[in-house]
């Protein structure tokens, strides 16, 4: 395989597809199937994706694709991955596409389900923070005081810890993804590829329409997510949390920008008050305490 | 012991997954609830044992026993789970998404009346509102036939004109943990009825991606839907060559779509399925000994509905009487409206008589089948046939309404 900057060329997710301009979901499943190469079946609950597959009888990948009921994903996973096993097929990825929905909430019995099991998986939540397939409804990884058209006036509840959640279960392999960053991307698929049993990636995946900002900032949107600490890039390998990309150099609360600049470019923000982005500010500076003690127990 | 008359004392149950196991399933999947649990847990010891080298995934659902079966299915596995009732119902979604994706699962359903109020005793509406589903459901009336019937529906299931989830459906207790003797068929001879399952052709392969599923448009959408309809009526067909087969092979035939009991110079036939229909028999034989020409169908598979050999059957006759343990709220019997149905579309023109019975297990004894009989005749005689099917045995007082 050819190589430019060091990304591998081949397209599974082929050009022309349906998703809406700057999806950051896509970019990032463009990535995802590079890293993954063409020996793999996705499965794809009910999601952005199951539009952005196109109509019978086409479809937008060049990989296999299985679509599932919108709970089902993990399970339909867990059974593929067994049976791939019963056939003595050892070199299938059984990948699990599905949105923050499908994930955090409908489909969070399922994949708790899968995961306490371990069957050989990855499954891969893009996070786009809402349900946006729908029309941009409000679900269980809405941030805090986000705009959606269910939360009018800003989001009352806050954004569950999926990776808390999913470190609960002990399982080998865990990540976190965003569009913005290509090759920490394709490192984390090939490491979860390289490892047995049920592995955990969630992906923040910044959504033009969704979150009200013109389809050519996504990757900056994106970037601005983890430069100001909102988004942090890192990953848990048999319990051993390790920051990536720039988070590596973010713990230090002064060298990350302030969360305002993140905010500010995203219209579902647009009515935060002075208190209410201090409150946001607070959050994240939590999150990075959670981070910090992580790295402490690592030590121990 | 000659293994061809390998007898055993088994529930149906056990029978099942005896079944299960000398059909070499590659992948169980199963959440456990009563009255089907005894069929997981015979199975579990099978592969702890090595009896039986399948994948058995203890899952945290019925939802995900059927989605983890679809993703199994997908790629070319031979499949199973069993449930019941309540679980039926939790996995509903899936049990739909199954059959549109085409995929040979088979399913035992251990019938179970619904809740509320909890009932954990035999009733057919559970197995009966996945009617419309698209999976070929069947009934079976004792162990022996729910473990050649499991069998069968392998072959049915993966056939390749049809492609259709199976459920083969046998009642709460009465059948589920009474013990029989049960023949267990030789493994080599069910290895020759049953060929190794090939992947089918839609069957997910990375070496020629396509997508199974995927939005479809107006344009589309009815014509999938047709080859479903298509499938299930040449399953008509097959369910019927492969009782046939299986008879030759196996030295055991039922009759296909129906099971026929002196019907031929009856006057009256009694249309019922699953146990009652065993009971059906002796209330035959002995209303046959009172002189009164009375012959029995037992259904065996409600989707496809045997609607050409029953019209055929009862055209001549001078009343049907149906029993069923189903009721559609507000609609009547869920067979009775089938079998009247049929009537209409086939220009049948016998006067027949629908008697909802035994829901939530209550029993439908031979007395109780020669009561509606006699019943139903002196309605005929009286020229006093209801509109409506009519309640068996209920207690009816102030308390009741």
């Amino acid at each position: 395989m050819s190589k430019v900057l060091g990304l591998p060329t081949s397209e599974l997710l082929l050009k022309g597809n349906a998703s809406c301009p700057g999806c950051g979901a896509a970019i990032t499943l463009r990535h995802v199937l590079k890293a993954f190469g063409p020996k793999t079946i996705l499965i794809i609950p009910a999601c952005c994706t199951s539009v952005i597959a196109g109509p019978y009888p086409k479809t937008a990948f060049n990989v296999p694709v299985l679509h599932i009921a919108f709970a089902a994903s993990a399970a339909a996973g867990a059974g593929m991955s067994e049976a791939l096993i019963a056939k003595g097929r050892d070199d299938v990825n059984v990948v699990v596409w599905a949105g923050d929905g499908g994930t955090v909430d409908i489909g969070i019995q399922a994949l708790s389900g899968a995961a306490e099991r371990g069957h050989n998986m990855v499954y891969i939540c893009y996070d786009n923070e809402a349900y946006m397939n729908t029309g941009i409804q409000r679900s269980g990884s809405t941030p805090p005081k986000a705009w959606t058209t269910t939360t009018p006036g800003g989001n009352p509840g806050f954004k569950k810890d999926m990776i808390g959640i999913m470190f609960a279960h002990r399982i080998p392999y865990i990540a976190t993804l965003n569009p913005a960053f290509p090759h920490d991307i394709i490192n984390k698929i090939k490491k979860a590829k390289s490892i047995q049993g049920f592995k955990y990636l969630h992906a923040l995946s910044p959504c033009p329409p969704g979150w009200r900002f013109d389809s050519s900032l996504t990757i900056k949107v994106a970037r601005m997510a983890v430069l100001t600490g909102i988004w942090i890039l890192y990953e848990i390998e048999n319990g051993v949390l390790r920051l990536t990309g720039p988070s590596k150099n973010l713990l230090d609360k002064k060298k990350r920008l302030p969360v305002r600049e993140y905010l500010k470019l995203q219209g579902r923000f647009a009515h935060l008050s002075e208190k209410d982005i201090i409150e946001i500010q607070e959050m994240v500076d939590e999150s990075w305490m959670k981070i910090a003690d992580m790295l402490e127990s690592n030590k121990r | 012991m000659n293994e061809q008359n390998n007898i055993k004392m088994l529930t149906g149950n056990y029978a099942a997954a005896y079944a299960v196991k000398l059909s070499r399933v590659e992948v169980i999947s199963a959440y456990p609830i009563t009255p089907q649990t005894p069929i997981i847990e015979k199975l579990s010891e099978f592969v702890e044992r090595g009896e039986l080298n399948a994948r058995f995934i203890r899952v945290e659902s019925e939802h995900s026993a059927m989605a983890s079966l679809i993703g199994a299915a997908s790629v070319g596995a031979r499949t199973y789970t069993a449930t019941s009732a309540q679980g039926l119902l939790y996995m509903g979604e899936v049990v739909w998404w199954a059959a549109g994706a085409r995929l040979p699962i088979v399913m035992g359903v251990v019938t179970r009346a619904l809740a509320p109020p909890w009932s954990i005793w035999t009733d057919h509406t559970d197995i009966l509102s996945f009617r419309d589903s698209g999976w070929i459901i069947l009934f079976a009336s004792n162990a022996q036939e729910v473990l050649d019937l499991t069998i069968q529906a392998f072959k049915i299931a993966e056939n390749e004109k049809i492609l259709l989830p199976v459920a083969v459906t046998w009642d709460a207790f009465v059948v589920s943990h009474t013990l029989e003797p049960v023949s267990i068929p030789e493994q080599r001879i069910i290895d020759e009825f049953l060929e190794k399952k090939r992947p089918q052709p839609h069957a997910l392969n990375v070496d020629e991606p396509f997508s199974l599923g995927n939005i479809t448009f107006p344009s589309d959408y009815m014509e999938l839907r047709r080859s479903i309809d298509r499938a299930m009526k040449y399953a008509k067909e097959i369910i019927v060559s492969v009782d046939k087969e299986f008879g030759e092979k196996i030295g055991r035939k039922y009759g296909g779509l129906i099971e026929e009991y002196f019907i031929n110079d009856a006057d009256i036939l009694i249309i019922t399925l699953g146990v009652i229909g065993e009971e059906a028999k002796e209330a035959v034989d002995r209303l046959r000994k009172e002189d009164l020409r009375v012959g029995l169908i037992r259904l065996r598979s409600i989707r496809p509905f045997p609607s050409e050999i029953l019209s055929k059957y009862c055209c001549d006759k001078k009343l049907c009487i149906v029993i069923e343990r189903s009721v559609s709220f507000g609609g009547g019997g869920v067979i009775l409206n089938d079998v009247l149905s049929t009537f209409y579309r086939y220009n049948v023109e016998t006067p027949t008589i629908g008697y909802i019975a035994g829901l939530g297990g209550r029993e439908v004894s031979v007395e109780d089948i020669v009561g509606m009989v006699s019943e139903a005749c002196g309605r005929l005689k009286d020229g006093k046939l209801p509109n409506e099917p009519l309640w068996y045995g209920v207690k009816i007082g102030e308390r009741y309404e």
